[in-house]
């Protein structure tokens, strides 16, 4: 086993250990229960107003891609605290706590370490939001009846959004402490996410400025641009009035990712990998 | 054969402060060297640019011939950290493993099993880091700074939170290592530790080694004092060999000779001279 592979299967339990991934399970556990409450409550009263509905509107549709908008953004907050909690110490945090040294001396080298650091917490929260994502997809589904076009393309939006919030906050340990960078991360998150929004109302009133805000913080956090992107992917074949007003609610009015996002993700993620690599190899423990 | 460890000129600044400023040393293979300093005397800063924890500012440091730092020289060395942690979630022998791993040994549990029992911790192979008392974190420190069977062992402060038997568990396992011709570089504050084990001493003060030789050179001879019916009269270059000289000199000057006491200092004594002098200067 590599000493990347050892370092990452060290995290996974020490992660496993702290019963980290009991906490998470059980707070998704019941997130997915509500989700399901909510959704099922939701589709049964639209069942009944049906009848006096005066648009032509799918509910069905309206419903299932509002709900399962919402789930996203859900999954995708979620994925980011877990993937914040799995980073957020894992260089100075631990240097400062003297958890660091003793690994560091070893042949594997600093590369390795963070490369297994990053593995374990990427690859946990992938697993994550896919699985959150489709338990939230079945029980839209189950429920109302509705499936989205293309399931697979707002998954892989959320998938790679939170690999890239791992990557950030991974990188962000090395030159902070553990909350200082726990709050840089969350604000960066934040930021993201309010830009997105500008970009939405942008387009809605076509302000210039806005969608020009939006779309330079897409290029800086591109984790926001491909949850958007996912959105965007969820709804983008729905047509006729029901695309009207879904457009306008809340997780209607994502932006299409654009052709560029995803090399320009793998290259963001290839940046950081490089930026983490040089900051860690001149970092004194 | 190369030096276990070897800096020249190595110097280290932190902004503005100075840690380390010029230092010249070499350990060789199977020799226990010590390393004293007060405080802030950079003998940390040192035993990190040898594990390549730190980037020195200037100068070069060897472990085994490989520059410091390199994955060649830290295959070669064991570290243990003066303010060290291991996850409290681990059971001893998972740390063990975990660091055999790293260290890419194959020792496997019989490994584990020696190292547990040469620092006293056999009984708990299965106790968690954390229900562990500070004393027996430290001797699982120095099992996990043994794995894989360094050449170069480098130990900062091995011995401050241990009890009397601890101590003496860290004093025979040195004399061991010393035995199986491990190098050892030994950071400590106990002076008495240091002088029962160590080949050679080096004092390290402000960043400079201000001396250095085996424990009995810088125990040295402190000269010879003469008690006579005039006064007490001091013979400071004198040694033991020539008090009957000195006697038969002065009875035949005339002088009654009451008392003759050959001085010699302690480790401890050198070690505050050179720290107090260069304080003062």
């Amino acid at each position: 086993m590599s000493g990347a592979l050892t370092v990452a299967a060290y995290a996974l339990r020490e992660s496993t250990r702290r019963r980290v991934f009991v906490v998470v399970l059980l707070l998704t556990v019941a997130f997915l229960a509500l989700y399901g409450v909510g959704t099922e409550a939701a589709f049964d009263s639209i069942d009944a107003q049906a009848a006096g509905a005066v648009l032509d509107v799918n509910d069905e549709v309206l419903t299932g891609s509002t709900l399962l908008g919402l789930a996203m953004f859900t999954t995708l907050f979620l994925g980011c605290v877990l993937a914040v909690f799995l980073t957020l110490g894992a260089v100075r945090g631990d240097a400062e706590r003297g958890l660091l040294q003793p690994l560091v001396v070893r042949p594997l080298g600093r590369t390795a370490l963070l490369g297994g650091r990053f593995a374990a917490a990427a690859g946990v929260c992938a697993l994550y939001v896919a699985a959150v994502y489709t338990g939230a997809m079945v029980i839209t589904g189950v429920a109302g009846g509705w499936w989205p076009a293309d399931p697979v393309s707002p998954g892989l939006g959320l998938v790679a959004g939170v690999v890239v919030i791992a990557a950030l906050s991974l990188l962000g340990s090395i030159f902070l402490s553990a909350t200082a960078n726990g709050i840089a991360v969350f604000m960066a998150f934040g930021a993201g996410l309010a830009a997105g929004l500008l970009g939405q109302i942008g387009d809605a009133l076509n302000v210039e400025t806005l969608k020009n805000i939006a779309e330079v913080a897409s290029w800086l956090l591109p984790f926001e641009a491909l949850y958007q992107g996912g959105l965007n992917s969820l709804t983008e074949s729905i047509g006729g009035n029901t695309a009207l007003i879904v457009q306008l609610g809340p997780f209607g009015g994502a932006q299409e990712a654009g052709p560029l996002l995803w090399p320009w993700a793998a290259a963001y993620l290839l940046l950081i990998a490089a930026a983490a690599r040089a900051a860690f190899a001149r970092r004194d423990l | 054969m190369p030096a276990a460890f070897d800096c020249r000129e190595l110097s280290k600044r932190y902004g503005g402060t100075v840690a380390l400023a010029g230092v010249d040393l070499e350990v060789q293979p199977g020799e226990l060297v010590g390393l004293l300093g007060p405080n802030g005397a950079g003998k940390s800063t040192l035993v990190k640019i040898a594990c390549g924890l730190v980037r020195p500012s200037a100068g070069e440091a060897h472990v085994v011939g490989e520059p410091a730092g390199s994955a060649a020289a830290r295959a070669t060395i064991g570290y243990l950290a003066e303010l060290f942690r291991f996850p409290e979630w681990l059971r001893a022998h998972e740390l063990l493993s975990l660091h055999q791993r790293l260290a890419r040994s194959e020792g496997g549990e019989a490994e584990r099993r020696e190292l547990l029992e040469l620092v006293g911790l056999a009984d708990a192979a299965g106790t968690r880091v954390g229900a562990m008392s500070k004393g027996m974190q430290q001797r699982l420190g120095i099992a996990q700074a043994l794995v894989g069977t360094p050449g170069l062992l480098m130990l900062d402060e091995p011995t401050s939170a241990l009890d009397p038997v601890g101590r003496r568990i860290v004093r025979d396992l040195l004399l061991e290592l010393k035995r199986r011709g491990v190098a050892v570089l030994l950071n400590s504050h106990l002076l008495s530790e240091v002088e029962r084990v160590c080949d050679r001493v080096a004092i390290l003060v402000g960043g400079r080694i201000v001396a250095r030789g085996s424990p009995a050179e810088l125990a040295r001879a402190g000269g010879v004092e003469v008690e006579l019916e005039s006064g007490v009269r001091s013979f400071p270059e004198a040694s033991r060999e020539q008090v009957p000289k000195i006697v038969a000199e002065l009875v035949a000057a005339g002088e009654r000779v009451y008392e003759v006491r050959v001085l010699s200092s302690t480790l401890e004594d050198t070690y505050l001279e050179a720290v107090e002098g260069v304080t003062a200067s």
